[in-house]
């Protein structure tokens, strides 16, 4: 196996595409939202231990750090869900054509941000602000 | 007519047979996932800042009750199923391959039973 052989080109070679950097990140928010579900397993138990366990599970949730998490978490939700739709979409044959692949990826990220944007905006306004 | 060798045949090379369940799964745990996730964080935006006793008589609502259930199902098969197929692309070694996969299924198994049996016992006290 001394003989060099020629190689397809390295992955860090290509120049990331919209396709292959949304692809990557449906991976990634899939990963994210697995932890996501960790807490929300958590928040179940917390509030089947009763009122104490429940408080404590609010107060942790109530940090600056956590609010910046769950941010993180509803635009990974929304984002998984938007793309999801369209590789279900591709599952049944839909939408292979390169300008509409691009065209369906640049609906993902606007949704899933506008939706991100939406879901915040209405807890903001239901606590005045101090979530 | 067959376009496979002999020797292939008899080495059992080729397709293992087992993905078609997997991919027909993911898809159809995704599919329930739509409107249980939708309805789930729609539902949730009104009962987080909530005292804990609404958050309960919430719970206790009986078709909220179910739908969480079917919730943690489909989210729980779809998060192994996804996350089974990281490992296999990203984890190299064998052995932690095995150790890997059987820890996913695991914990996912504990997990869907914690937050069922968690729901249950809020819904039935």
């Amino acid at each position: 196996m001394s003989r060099s052989k020629p190689l397809s080109p390295h992955l860090q070679i290509y120049r990331p595409q919209l396709t292959s950097v949304l692809s990557i990140t449906h991976r990634a928010t899939g990963v994210f939202l697995s932890a996501g579900t960790a807490l929300l397993v958590y928040w179940l138990a917390s509030i089947a231990s009763g009122p104490e366990c429940y408080a404590a599970a609010q107060r942790i949730l109530e940090t600056t750090l956590a609010q910046i998490v769950l941010v993180g978490w509803t635009w990974a939700f929304f984002y998984h869900l938007c793309n999801g739709l369209r590789h279900l979409a591709w599952d049944a044959g839909y939408g292979f054509e390169l300008k509409t692949a691009y065209r369906s990826g640049y609906i993902v990220i606007a949704s899933s941000l506008f939706l991100t944007g939406l879901i915040w905006g209405c807890i903001l306004a239901q606590t005045g602000g101090a979530a | 007519m067959s376009l496979r060798t002999a020797l292939g045949r008899v080495k059992g090379l080729g397709s293992a047979k087992a993905g078609l369940a997997h991919w027909q799964s993911q898809r159809l745990s995704a599919l329930c996932l739509i409107p249980l996730s939708l309805w789930f964080v729609y539902a949730l935006m009104g009962i987080v800042n909530q005292p804990f006793a609404d958050v309960v008589t919430w719970i206790r609502t009986p078709y909220v009750t179910v739908l969480l259930i079917a919730l943690v199902l489909a989210l729980l098969r779809h998060l192994q199923l996804g996350l089974q197929v990281v490992l296999e692309d990203y984890v190299h070694s064998p052995i932690l391959q095995i150790a890997s996969q059987v820890l996913l299924r695991g914990g996912a198994g504990i997990g869907a039973l914690i937050a069922i049996f968690s729901i249950l016992k809020i819904a039935l006290a």
